[in-house]
Formats: structure tokens, sequence, C-alpha cells
């Protein structure tokens, strides 16, 4: 790794950074529309593209396996669900006056805050590490399988755990809420659909 | 140059196949439902048993007028028949249709992977079209789909899963070629709830719900007019070829067959698929529609406990054989 980083100049790319920074910019144009429309659909299929976008980006880093879980799980099934519940809602068309929150700016504060975080901690992580390309490639199905059962295994068993925890914990939500309400039968249909997404995962 | 010729050549015949391939299943579909069903149709176009009528059926399309209604979302209106049927040709280039190097548009590492995420995809476009028409038959199609994706993606992934299991690959080639006469049996279960899922996938009947033509008109697709309303319709047949190709792939065993697999693979494959099609065909003039709550259902309390009890059995015979 370190003897391929002296072959890279920094300000000499090769193609595909070019396509990495360009799926870069539009993922993050993208990701900007959707917290900024007034439309609520509109923000959703946004979504799609920011989401989309990311899993190019995953690909050009050889993620293969990674890049297709993120369409499967994020624009095959977070996005459905996100347009099933505003289609529950009526999501009018045209643009919602009242899509607006009062909370932007601790949002913004929040965002800034957690992509700060986040830069750095990758850019200090992997500050001179290129991906071999001659090899076997890093990111396939075999590699990410191993790596993930052999070297972190414990967060991957904890994050199951804290999904499993949020699982319960919307099924026992959705019953109290049907306890008070029995009448409303419809909207247990929203929740009902959260098991598919959660089991995926 | 080579290389670029070879790519070339290999997306110009998936491309020929996708154009071809759900007009023969369409076709297959109107004479066999006719047969089955004991009535006349379209006997005039063309001369012979009215073969032409799928053309004249084209011309038609063409010619119509594309309406916008005024009060729909025009752009998200107009992509959506583009975003339904796109990921059903992405999906065609992964499918291996023989044994050889070049008899796949283009091995991937994760394919199964890559057909579920891109098949899914194409539920979007339904969403979408079922949003802008700014119909309210529409959106009740439209909330219809989405609640049967979400239902009937959890048993196909776990179904496949068992296959990916037993192969030790997700690669759609390398699981062809782990492939064993006694996988047919082993697998079973997970190939009927392969099978049925993806019909639901694909709003065929009996899960035809999201568009029953008797509530809700068509579904998300009722405001739809000329080519794009085709272009919906193409989704539908090009699914079709997916789904039978994907079940081909994963649990008949692909280009595997008694005799001749090495030089006509290609033949057992495009059998396979076409038998099955026909199965969809079939299922189509014989089940009546389910209704919703069934829909649910039939999903949740028999899919996905018998696609679990597969992913056991796939387990244990793997640790007991190894």
């Amino acid at each position: 790794m370190s003897l391929a980083a002296q072959t890279h100049g920094f300000l000499t790319p090769t193609g595909v950074e070019i396509a990495f920074l360009l799926v870069g910019l539009v993922t993050f144009g993208a990701a900007l529309v959707t917290v900024t429309t007034r439309q609520l659909v509109h923000a959703a299929l946004w979504l799609v593209v920011a989401l989309g976008g990311l899993a190019v980006e995953y690909l050009l880093l050889t993620a293969e396996f990674i890049a297709w879980v993120q369409v499967l799980i994020y624009v095959g099934s977070v996005v459905v669900l996100l347009l099933f519940g505003l289609m529950l809602t009526k999501a009018p068309i045209g643009r919602s006056p009242d899509a607006d929150s009062g909370n932007r700016w601790a949002a913004l504060t929040v965002a800034v805050a957690a992509a700060t975080a986040l830069v750095w901690v990758v850019v200090d992580a992997f500050r001179a590490t290129w991906i071999d390309l001659d090899g076997a490639a890093a990111g396939s199905t075999k590699v990410t399988g191993a790596s993930l059962f052999q070297n972190w295994v414990l967060p991957f068993e904890a994050l199951s755990v804290l999904l499993l925890a949020a699982l319960v914990g919307a099924i026992v939500l959705s019953r109290r809420a049907k306890a008070t309400a029995a009448a409303s039968s419809a909207a247990a249909d929203a929740p009902g659909g959260r098991p598919a997404e959660e089991g995926v995962r | 140059m080579n290389d670029a010729a070879d790519v070339a050549l290999r997306l110009l015949i998936v491309f020929a196949v996708f154009l071809t391939f759900p007009l023969i299943v369409g076709q297959t579909e109107h004479k066999v439902m006719a047969h089955m069903q004991g009535r006349l149709g379209p006997m005039y176009a063309g001369g012979f048993h009215g073969w032409a009528q799928l053309v004249a059926d084209g011309v038609k399309f063409a010619q119509k007028e594309d309406v916008v209604p005024s009060g729909a979302d025009r752009r998200v209106f107009q992509l959506a028949p583009a975003v339904a049927l796109l990921p059903y040709l992405l999906v065609l280039l992964a499918i291996p249709i023989g044994p050889g190097e070049g008899a796949v548009g283009q091995v991937l590492d994760a394919g199964i992977f890559f057909v579920l995420a891109v098949m899914g995809v194409g539920v979007l476009g339904s969403l979408m079209a079922g949003w802008a028409s700014a119909n309210k038959f529409s959106l009740l199609g439209g909330l219809r789909t989405a609640a049967q994706l979400l239902a009937y993606e959890l048993p196909m992934l776990l179904a496949a899963a068992s296959v990916a299991m037993a192969a030790g690959t997700v690669s759609l080639p390398g699981i062809l070629h782990a492939f064993h006469w006694w996988w047919l049996p082993w697998q079973i279960v997970g190939a009927i709830v392969f099978f049925v899922a993806g019909l639901a996938e694909l709003q065929r009947p009996p899960f035809d719900m999201p568009v029953a033509d008797s509530e809700i008109i068509f579904g998300a697709y009722t405001e739809y007019t000329g080519l794009r309303f085709a272009l919906f319709l193409l989704a539908e047949y090009a699914g079709i070829v997916v789904l039978c190709g994907l079940t081909t792939v994963l649990f008949l065993g692909g280009w595997h067959g008694p005799w001749g697999a090495e030089g006509l693979g290609w033949v057992w494959t495009l059998l396979k698929t076409a038998v099955l099609a026909f199965v969809v065909i079939w299922l189509r003039v014989t089940y009546p529609r389910l209704r919703e709550d069934q829909l649910q259902k039939l999903s949740w309390t028999l899919l996905v406990p018998l696609s679990l009890a597969q992913i056991a059995l796939t387990g244990v015979v793997k640790v007991v054989i190894s």
C-alpha cells in the first residue's frame, strides 16, 4: 500500500478519481435538494438519486457487494417505505407551504458537525491508502464477509442487537397505539411494513 | 479495440433479447389465454392465426396521443415508465444463459444482490406513476404496489439466500457451476417461494391487486396513454422474462440438462424459462385475484416462515454433507 502511494500524485488525478469526484458532486447536490425542496414526494425521489450516487461511489471504490446492498436496502426498501408513508398522508402535488421546520438551524448545525466528524475520521484513517486494482478485488463479497465476521464481528453483533431492540420497540409502540385507539386500523398498516425492512438488514 | 467490440456485441445481444423476448411472451399470452378460455380473439391481422395482432397493437400505441393530465406532476409522470422498464434491461445483463465465458452479459461478483436490488428499483416507477397522476385510483394503486413490494421482498430475498448458502457463492454463474441435480428436491420449497414472491412483485395475477381493473380501473397506470402505457406493459412482460430466467438459474439448474449441457446449454436455459413463462400465463387464467388482506397474510404467515424453514434445511444439509 505504501509503495503504491508513492506512485500516485495528488494533483494528477486519474479518470476514476475524476469520475468519483463528479458522482460525489451529483450526490451532494441531490442531497441538498432533498432537504431544501418544498415538494415532499420530490424530496423522496431526490433521495433516490443521492442514495444511488452513493452506491456508484462504492462501486468506484471496488466495494461491489456494499454497493448492491445499498441499492437493495435503501433504494429498494427504505425509499419505498417512505413513499408509502407519504402516500398515506395524501402528499399534495406541488409545493407544500408548511414543509418547513423551525429547527432548521439546529438541524444544519448537527448535520455540519456530523459531516465534519465523519470526514475528519475517514481522512485521518485512510489518508495515504490506495486501492490496488491489480490484485484480488478488495471489496468483493468474499473479502467483505471474511473481514466482517473475523475482525468486525463484535460491532456487527452489537448492531444486530440494536436493530432487534428497535424492531421490538416499534411493535410495542404500535400495539399500545392500537389499544388506545382501536378504531384506527388503517394506521396499523404502516408499522406492519417495518419488519420487512428491519429483517432485511 | 477488440475488448470494446466484445462489450458492444454483448450489449447489443442483451438489448435484442430485451426487445424481442417480452413481445414473444406477450404474443404467447394472447394465444394461450384464447385457447384456455375457449375464446376466439383477434384472428385476422396478418392472416395465419392473427399473428400480426401484436404488431398492429404496437402501431396503435404509437399513434395514440401522449396525454399528461393537467393536474399531474409533469416530469415525474413522464419519467415513471422509464424507471419501471430500464431496471429489467440491467438485470438481463447479469443472467447467464450457458456454461461458457461468453454466455453472460457481464459476470458480477455479487450477482444475486445485483438482480434483486435492481428488480426492486423497478417498482419505484409504479409508485411515481401512482402519485404523479393526480388521480385517486392511481394513488390507491400506488399504495397497494408499495404494500405488496414490502411484503414480498423479504421471502424472495430469503429464498435466494438459501441457494447462495447451498452454492457457497453469490455469483450467478458460480451458483450454476456448483449445481447438482439433487438440489432440485432440496431447494424446491425455496423455488416455489421465490417464484410466487416474484409473481407478486410483478403484480401478475393472482397478485394483481394494484391494477385490479374492476375496482380501481388500472391502478397506477390509469392516466397513461399511447407509448408510455405500452412501456408499462412492456415492463410487465420484461419482468416475466427476468423472473423466469432467474428462477431457472437459481433453482432449476440453468444450462444443466440430462444431455448436451456443453454445446446446447443455452437451449436448456431458454426451454426452462419458456416453460416457466407458460406457467405464469397459466396461473393468470386459472386463479381469481387475491384480496389485499389475503395477499398480506399469504406473505407474512406462509411465505416468510417457509423460506426461513428452507434456510434452516439448507444450513443443516450443508453442514451434514461437508
